[in-house]
């Protein structure tokens, strides 16, 4: 893991984006700047509507932005807007008519990687994400929970550099939220990947992050970029620490709570 | 799983059955007259008779839906196709076609007559022009509710516009499909028929036309079955394919 002063993978400058609908002109950035080094798992935390999703879909080159600067990438690490983004929604969004073998592999598909290949890493990912025995299963024989994870393994697939996820445990209840934060760490041990994390849990992105950007709405600015300096591995543990509990108080301040 | 099936068919078999043995019972105990209501058994004997060529008005009137029924799949997927493709196709001719499917197809049917003359052809445009419309409304709503989100997933991938259409938006909208092709299957059974009430000279509904002025009832009758049995081959042909095609859960009852 490089620091971030030397070679940054993302480096986000005086980001700027701006809704128009009609005449009327919604900021959903405002002057957002932060940088990623590789290897980091950074959680975008803030209220609904601060922009956290625009900043991911910037990220993932969906959407255009207004002025400022987004460069993904470094001499170290090269990146390829094409095939380096893995993404993860909210919601699992697997094929209903495909099996959980052929979900994981639709990227794959698309980027028109070799079958045989992908179809054995498929198998190791789907291992990894503890659904080994489910790849014939169709996703509505999946609980919520193995959905998602199915859908982590689809974001693996294709080996990213860049993993982007947008709330990818917000619709799952609290325990099952708990394991998937324990196992998605564990995930990003194992695959080096760097990854982006929006959520608006507090506790959840000072738990998983190397580093928290914190967004605020109404105006949407950037509040703060803060390092989280936790004891590694993390486990559950580290929440009841004091630094964690500054932490998360630090952010609750910061997004204006007392 | 196996026994549940067996229960589910066993009973509308019954079901059928029994209305059956309703009607026998009805006519026999109730004494109707055979002009208003014939028996089964009455029914069924004039497939005997040799004046009425049911197979041959049979195969006019099963042409005469299956063709209208397939064009009207066809050109209906495929302009809700191109609606996918262009919202401007879409904002400009789905009013147009909305405004269209207001005029009861009914009421064209002489005018069919006048421009395609009697026959096979004008019932089947009939047919095809009163089944089209649910298929063509189905199937858009199916290419417009492919999640938004899905299409970013592989947006994010540089997906072709086709690996998008084959992959993920045409697999999305199988279910309104075949939910708009149960519709019209029923629909285009009635507008055969009446294309051939309206003016043919061939067809079951030709048929029952001829029938009704001698009244011979159980003739009438079993036009009507064979009619029906026309549609429930093709019913039972889109559901058939359904089942093939696409995974239970994503059915749309």
């Amino acid at each position: 893991m490089g620091s971030v002063a030397d070679d940054p993978f993302i480096r986000v400058r005086g980001l700027r984006k701006v809704y128009r609908k009609g005449d009327r002109e919604f900021l959903a950035i405002s002057d957002a700047s932060f940088a990623v080094a590789a290897g980091e798992l950074v959680a975008l935390v803030g209220p609904s509507g601060c922009g956290k999703t625009t900043l991911l879909k910037i990220l993932a080159g969906l959407q255009s932005y207004d002025s400022g600067e987004v460069q993904i990438g470094s001499a170290a690490h090269s990146f390829d807007p094409s095939r380096d983004i893995g993404m993860v929604f909210q919601q699992a969004l697997l094929l209903k008519w495909r099996r959980v073998l052929q979900n994981v592999m639709l990227p794959a598909e698309i980027l028109g990687l070799p079958t045989r290949e992908s179809r054995e890493r498929a198998h190791g990912l789907l291992a990894m994400v503890g659904l080994s025995g489910f790849e014939d299963k169709y996703p509505y024989e999946l609980s919520g929970g193995m959905q998602q994870r199915a859908a982590i393994a689809r974001a693996l697939i294709h080996d990213p550099k860049l993993i982007l996820m947008d709330e990818p445990f917000g619709a799952l209840d609290a325990l099952t939220r708990e394991k998937m934060n324990l196992e998605l760490l564990n995930i990003w041990k194992k695959s080096g990947k760097t990854i982006i994390f929006v959520t608006h849990g507090i506790a959840e992105a000072v738990f998983l992050g190397t580093r928290v950007v914190v967004l605020t709405a109404g105006p949407a600015r950037m509040a703060d970029n803060i390092e989280i300096r936790l004891p590694e591995p993390r486990t559950l543990d580290v929440k009841t620490s004091e630094a964690f509990g500054d932490y998360s108080r630090r952010i609750y301040q910061l997004l204006g709570f007392g | 799983m196996a026994g549940e099936t067996v229960r589910r068919y066993g009973l509308a078999i019954l079901a059928h059955l029994a209305l059956i043995v309703v009607w026998y019972l009805v006519v026999t105990y109730r004494h109707v007259p055979a002009f208003i209501m014939p028996s089964p058994f009455a029914t069924v004997a004039t497939l005997g008779g040799t004046n009425y060529d049911w197979i041959g008005n049979t195969l006019v009137t099963a042409s005469e839906i299956f063709g209208g029924y397939f064009l009207a799949v066809a050109v209906g997927v495929v302009i809700a196709i191109a609606f996918s493709w262009s919202s401007t196709a879409e904002a400009a001719v789905m009013p147009l076609l909305v405004s269209l499917n207001m005029i009861p197809k009914v009421a064209l049917g002489p005018l069919f007559i006048v421009w395609f003359s009697y026959g096979i052809f004008p019932n089947t445009i009939i047919a095809f022009s009163i089944s089209f419309f649910p298929i063509l409304l189905n199937t858009a709503r199916g290419f417009r509710e492919v999640e938004p989100e899905l299409l970013e997933l592989v947006r994010s991938l540089r997906s072709s516009k086709w690996q998008t259409f084959v992959k993920i938006q045409l697999p999305s909208a199988l279910p309104y499909i075949f939910s708009g092709m149960k519709v019209g299957a029923v629909l285009a059974v009635a507008g055969a028929i009446v294309g051939e009430f309206l003016g043919s000279s061939r067809g079951l509904g030709y048929l029952m036309l001829q029938v009704q002025v001698t009244l011979d009832t159980a003739a009438m009758f079993m036009a009507v079955i064979l009619i029906t049995l026309i549609g429930v081959v093709l019913y039972g042909m889109v559901i058939g394919v359904e089942r093939l095609v696409i995974v239970r859960d994503a059915r749309i009852q």
